[in-house]
């Protein structure tokens, strides 16, 4: 069997698609669903830039294969911001300077999804350890460890957020 | 398209899993968490022509006590196993461990059974397993065989595994009373592979010697490396920097570690005889303070 159909739901939003079963997620994503946001650096799970987030857990995309996808709901840095208002992350990445070339920061901010559900007040060793899955080869991470922190803050004095 | 063709299987039983892998025998991968596999995939360094996927199999996820073990499922998240308050409290040693595997992302889809079975020499888990003397369920056509880890890895990325068995779980010993455990690594970033990796057992008597210590070293051969002899000598003896000093520098001179890109076998071993001393020394602490 070189192909199959399957069922799952991105960024809210329900697809059917039939695709050959060695294709991977990031490749699903982008060139069956137009999803470019997801992007792709090293293809072996090395670089975090195709992070997303699948049944509320970060994974890596590349790794994956689409029909393993059956039923999952999937998160991509497309399905962050709320219309023209950006998601809190996305905010703090903005006003902190916590990207330069803008190629890893999917990845970053979806990684720092999970991570600032289950650590809403993390310290800064903390947030150094969950980016370390993720390369930036501006090397902005200083810049993306303040973003994070403010990032935590918002989403403190924000309440529940989606 | 990075992946070759392959045939992909959604077995929906272990049986089903090994008609399959019996039938395809050489020419078929099996699919666990895929971290170590599909990597391999997209630089089509490996090119099964079918693929088995285990995550359609219910009941190879589990984390529970049994007759003293501890019984992981072999397709047990590392995730889950790193969250898992049962695990911190039986089996500190691999509760300290996880973290030290791979990252996050890596460690939610990534397998306890597909570490073992990958049998990567750098990886925490088979040194681990090695180091508490556990067991590894293995099952085939004929049923079920249960491998002590010696046999089990074979080499460089080899186990014992026949292309038409599958690893279905891991047992580890639960920790003993006056038992204290560390896992310390070196890795150029954390996350990565190990340079060299040690973990270690030390159980104390009632008045506070050495009574048996454990010792097993990834990172440094092509499967886990036990220090059994090493660490012969520290029983009876009370805990001490020279003691420990002293193991680290057996360790170390019985080592043959192969160089590469990120340390040469020299470094690998001065390595190996620090991390030895260090992971010695915590695990005696923790032995005393009954933390494990």
């Amino acid at each position: 069997m070189k192909e199959r159909t399957i069922r799952l739901t991105v960024n809210g939003r329900p697809y059917e698609r039939t695709v050959e079963v060695r294709k991977t997620l990031a490749d699903f994503l982008r060139e069956d669903l137009d999803l470019t946001g997801t992007h792709l650096g090293c293809e072996h799970g090395v670089c975090g830039a195709c992070t997303v987030v699948v049944n509320g857990e970060a994974v890596r995309s590349c790794l994956l294969f689409a029909v393993q996808l059956e039923g999952a709901n999937i998160l991509t840095v497309e399905g962050l911001a709320d219309g023209d208002n950006l998601h809190p992350i996305q905010e703090a990445f903005w006003e902190h300077h916590g990207l330069q070339c803008g190629f890893c920061t999917p990845g970053f901010l979806l990684t720092l999804y999970c991570f600032l559900k289950e650590t809403p007040r993390p310290s800064e060793a903390e947030i150094r350890e969950a980016i370390s899955g993720n390369l930036c080869r501006c090397t902005g991470y200083h810049n993306i460890v303040i973003a994070a922190r403010a990032a935590a803050e918002k989403l403190a004095s924000a309440g529940p957020t989606p | 398209m990075k992946p070759p063709p392959f045939e992909y299987f959604t077995p929906a039983s272990v049986e089903d899993a090994l008609a399959l892998l019996g039938e395809h025998r050489e020419q078929a991968k099996v699919l666990a968490g895929g971290q170590s596999l599909v990597p391999l995939l997209n630089f089509r360094l490996a090119r099964p022509r079918y693929l088995v996927d285990l995550n359609g199999i219910p009941h190879l996820d589990y984390i529970r006590e049994e007759d003293g073990w501890l019984a992981i499922g072999a397709m047990t998240r590392q995730r889950a196993v790193e969250r898992s308050a049962l695990v911190r409290d039986r089996c500190p040693l691999l509760a300290e461990a996880m973290p030290q595997i791979g990252h996050v992302q890596i460690r939610n889809r990534g397998t306890i059974g597909g570490s073992l079975a990958h049998a990567d020499p750098a990886a925490e888990l088979p040194a681990i397993v090695a180091a508490l003397g556990g067991r590894l369920v293995v099952r085939g056509p004929d049923g079920e065989r249960v491998m002590a880890p010696e046999r089990f890895f074979v080499g460089y990325l080899t186990t014992a595994l026949e292309p038409f068995e599958l690893l279905v779980g891991v047992r580890l010993p639960v920790r003993r009373s006056r038992t204290g455990h560390a896992f310390v690594e070196v890795s150029r970033r954390h996350g990565d592979f190990a340079l060299v990796g040690v973990a270690a057992a030390l159980t104390l008597d009632a008045a506070g010697a050495c009574a048996d210590a454990a010792l097993a070293l990834t990172g440094v051969g092509p499967t886990p490396v036990v220090a059994a002899a090493a660490t012969r000598v520290l029983v009876g003896q009370r805990p001490s920097a020279e003691a420990f000093q002293e193991v680290g520098r057996r360790v170390s001179e019985t080592l043959e570690p192969d160089s590469d890109l990120h340390a040469s076998s020299e470094y690998r071993k001065h390595l190996a005889g620090v991390l030895t001393r260090r992971a010695l020394t915590r695990a005696a602490e923790r032995a005393r303070g009954g933390e494990g």
